[in-house]
């Protein structure tokens, strides 16, 4: 663990919620801004949420971040492999990309961070760039027209550089 | 109503007189595409260059603009000098310097950089000689990349929010829902309910408080439309959202925005403060009484929440659920209040219909579907991309006219349109008209218009099974024929592409369809079997083949693929094994290599790489 991960610290809960206004209606709103400084939402966090947010309870929170495939109830990877698999691209190859990923990472089913916390990798639906099928993105950065090669050289270049820095 | 104060074309004036100014301009497409394709760093080189540039040829002055999507996204980064009757396409931060010196300064064409037409190979230097623009005709998109999206003047400029001003000073909100009435405009999000009976219906409970709701939850994969207005002409949506809250007595309205586009997001809010600013939204518009306040509301990736029950759901803050009707949201919508959901594309072409009148947008199109619609077109074709055609346009133009026909010439096989609430048509449609009804009664449907073109080497059985394996994911849970029955056929499918189907298999798919498509609420479920139904209808063959013979006629299936290499041609370059992602391939130099079965994920990276043409996939 690195970073603010896996720390719960109240009082940037509460700010979020004050910028956000406490109401259930701005839920969605507050829990897309905790998981931007934990990367994920923290089970405490949305506990604390329950008891903060008017009119919902901590099951509700639990029922929202759980409904909404955007949000991670599980640390998510320095780096945030999203690979697109709308129909473009997946008509274009995007599955055997995904597939060279997941072998190279070993990661089994159910599985999407690799064990040093340094990737992780999920499907995503459309992402809009059809035009550019098949399409990846690491840390919102977008990679268009993807093959087994380029996607080894993204993560090979990632790697040096963590080991560099 | 207290009167309209502000003057428009006064307004517009002054915004030409400021565009004037910028001399020539240089109009860079910054879509989601081209900004993939390195569009940021050709305007940084463009514009680092800009400030220390010669006498240019046509003005003294040249000024870089950042569009939206200009739709051609196969071809981006693409470069428009509009005044130069040029577009330059694949432009790269490195051609940057050629452009200006040669072209701009010298006044010569960089003919390397101009679009090839695929067919007579000749030069085409002005995007209105592109057979992709060529044959399109657009309104909603129709300033999509021809100015820069995060300028209100420049909205101004080409008619922006002249028609708001219009309905304001005449002050007859019945007179707009009935021209929206007459111009037979019909919802583009998917269902194609007349808009403006919906405004209608909404406009009777006119009193307390409404609300006015912009769908921008465009969740159909291969569907981009709805992203390219919020990005590239934002202020025509907000424009297209204002008239109709004028019509129905809404002061308070929302964008839905999935939370995939942070581009559109942007731009929107970036829109809503200036017009906000400068009394074209927000309170007292144009110095009437009449006050409109916009929020956005971003999505959190839930493709259910297109379905308007499911984003009011998720707008008051809930699990994004569909909720039954009636009660329908013109009725009890919003917390609790009258609601008008309209989608993005549909209120883009408002303000047109508005200008130019009901009968202008009525003679576009067919008999009961009017007016422009735009397709994303995508998949194995030459040019992919974001167009806009009259109703009624046939595949076959759509494809082979404007998409410029099938890639690395391979042979057509279908079109999915629709998405997964939609179905394919074969070679036996390409002359039908894309409209309503004429889609309906082929089984599939216009959807969203998101077109994704396949050829032979497309398994269609797999295909059917990617859609079901989405709308399975997707599905809420609420219903349980919805949530089990998707289940049940993915796992049907799945057992047909692993080669171990049974073909009493394929009657029980087809009594699982009916009852998804019979018991659940909403959308989604209603429409989740149109893919398997629609592929078993036309491609039952395929499905045949995998079950009986354990073929999968594409070769995509990788249970029935296998990818071995002969030995005889082999030379033992060592080529394949170093493009091997999996590393499933040992060999040493000079000597024949082997693949290891239990590792080759049969992505055929090998195929590509070998020289000898000695690897062979069955």
């Amino acid at each position: 663990m690195n970073g603010t991960q896996g720390t719960f610290d109240k009082s940037k809960v509460d700010e979020i919620i004050k910028n956000c206004g406490a109401k259930k209606s701005n839920l969605i709103a507050i829990l897309q801004k905790v998981q931007e400084v934990y990367r994920y939402l923290p089970e405490e966090a949305m506990t604390y949420i329950g008891t903060k947010v008017e009119g919902v309870s901590p099951a509700t929170v639990f029922g929202v971040a759980t409904f909404y495939a955007q949000f991670s109830l599980e640390p998510k990877g320095k780096y945030e492999i999203k690979l697109c698999d709308g129909t473009a691209c997946h008509v274009r190859g995007s599955m055997p990309v995904y597939e060279s990923i997941i072998q190279r990472f070993k990661l089994t089913d159910g599985k999407y961070t690799t064990e040093d916390g340094l990737f992780s990798v999920e499907t995503v639906s459309c992402l809009g760039a059809c035009g550019l099928a098949p399409v990846v993105v690491v840390n919102g950065k977008v990679y268009p027209q993807m093959t087994t090669d380029a996607m080894k050289v993204i993560i090979d270049t990632i790697l040096e550089r963590e080991k560099g820095g | 109503m207290s009167n309209v104060t502000l003057d428009i074309k006064a307004e517009q004036a002054k915004a030409q007189a400021e565009i004037k100014k910028q001399g020539l301009r240089v109009l860079v497409c910054a879509g989601t595409g081209c900004v993939a394709n390195g569009a940021l760093d050709v305007i940084a080189k463009f514009e680092e260059l800009g400030v220390n540039v010669g006498k240019l040829t046509q003005e003294d002055k040249l000024t870089i603009i950042p569009t939206g999507c200009h739709g051609f996204c196969e071809q981006g980064v693409l470069v428009c000098i509009p005044q130069l009757h040029t577009t330059y396409v694949k432009v790269k931060a490195d051609d940057v310097d050629e452009i200006v010196h040669k072209h701009l300064e010298g006044g010569e064409v960089v003919e390397r950089l101009l679009y090839v037409d695929p067919q007579t190979k000749q030069h085409v230097q002005s995007d209105e000689d592109i057979n992709f623009y060529k044959k399109q005709t657009r309104t909603a998109l129709a300033n999509c990349g021809n100015i820069d999206a995060e300028s209100l003047d420049e909205s101004i400029n080409v008619q922006g929010y002249e028609a708001l001003h219009k309905v304001l000073t005449e002050n007859n909100p019945d007179a707009v829902i009935q021209e929206v009435i007459d111009s037979g405009l019909r919802g583009r999000g998917g269902a194609g309910f007349s808009t403006g009976l919906k405004w209608k219906f909404t406009a009777a409970n006119k009193g307390g408080k409404s609300y006015v709701v912009c769908n921008g939850d465009e969740g159909d994969p291969g569907a981009f439309m709805d992203r390219s207005v919020m990005e590239g002409d934002p202020h025509k949506l907000l424009e297209g959202m204002a008239i109709a809250a004028f019509a129905i007595g809404a002061d308070e309205g929302y964008i839905y925005v999935r939370a995939e586009y942070p581009l559109a997001i942007t731009r929107l809010r970036k829109a809503i403060a200036e017009a906000e600013e400068r009394h074209y939204l927000g309170k007292n518009i144009m110095g009437t009484d009449f006050s409109f306040v916009l929020h956005i509301k971003e999505g959190a990736g839930a493709f259910v929440c297109g379905e308007e029950s499911a984003l009011l759901a998720s707008i008051e803050g809930e699990r994004g659920m569909p909720r039954p009707k009636p009660p329908f949201p013109a009725n009890k919508g919003l917390f609790g209040r009258p609601t008008l959901i309209n989608n993005v594309e549909t209120l883009a072409n408002i303000p047109a219909i508005i200008l130019k009148g009901a009968n202008w947008f009525a003679s576009m199109g067919t008999g009961t579907s009017k007016g422009t619609k735009t397709f994303a077109l995508t998949g194995e074709v030459n040019n992919t991309g974001l167009i806009e055609v009259p109703m009624g346009t046939t595949l076959r133009e759509i494809v082979f006219d404007i998409g410029g026909g099938i890639r690395n010439g391979k042979k057509f096989k279908a079109v999915q349109i629709g998405g997964p609430s939609g179905g394919c048509l074969t070679e036996e449609h390409l002359d039908l008209p894309m409209d309503y009804e004429s889609l309906t009664k082929a089984g599939a449907m216009v959807g969203s218009g998101g077109l994704v073109v396949m050829n032979e080497d497309t398994c269609i059985v797999e295909v059917a099974r990617f859609f079901m394996n989405f709308t399975q994911n997707e599905s809420c849970g609420k219903c349980v024929p919805c949530r089990e029955g998707t289940k049940n056929m993915l796992k049907i499918l799945q057992k047909i592409v692993a080669g171990e189907g049974e073909m009493e298999d394929l009657d029980l798919l087809e009594e699982l369809a009916n009852s998804v498509r019979d018991g659940s609420l909403c959308g989604l479920g209603k429409t989740a079997p149109n893919p398997v139904l629609s592929t078993l209808k036309y491609f039952r063959d395929e499905y045949i083949a995998h079950i009986k013979e354990k073929r999968c006629p594409a070769g995509v299936c990788s249970a029935m693929k296998k990818i071995t290499i002969d030995e005889e041609l082999c030379k033992g370059c060592t080529k394949c094994a170093r493009t091997c992602p999996v590393g499933a391939i040992e060999g040493t130099v000079k000597n024949p290599h082997k693949i290891d079965q239990s590792k080759c994920i049969k992505c055929g990276a090998c195929l590509d790489a070998c020289p000898f043409k000695a690897i062979k996939k069955n």
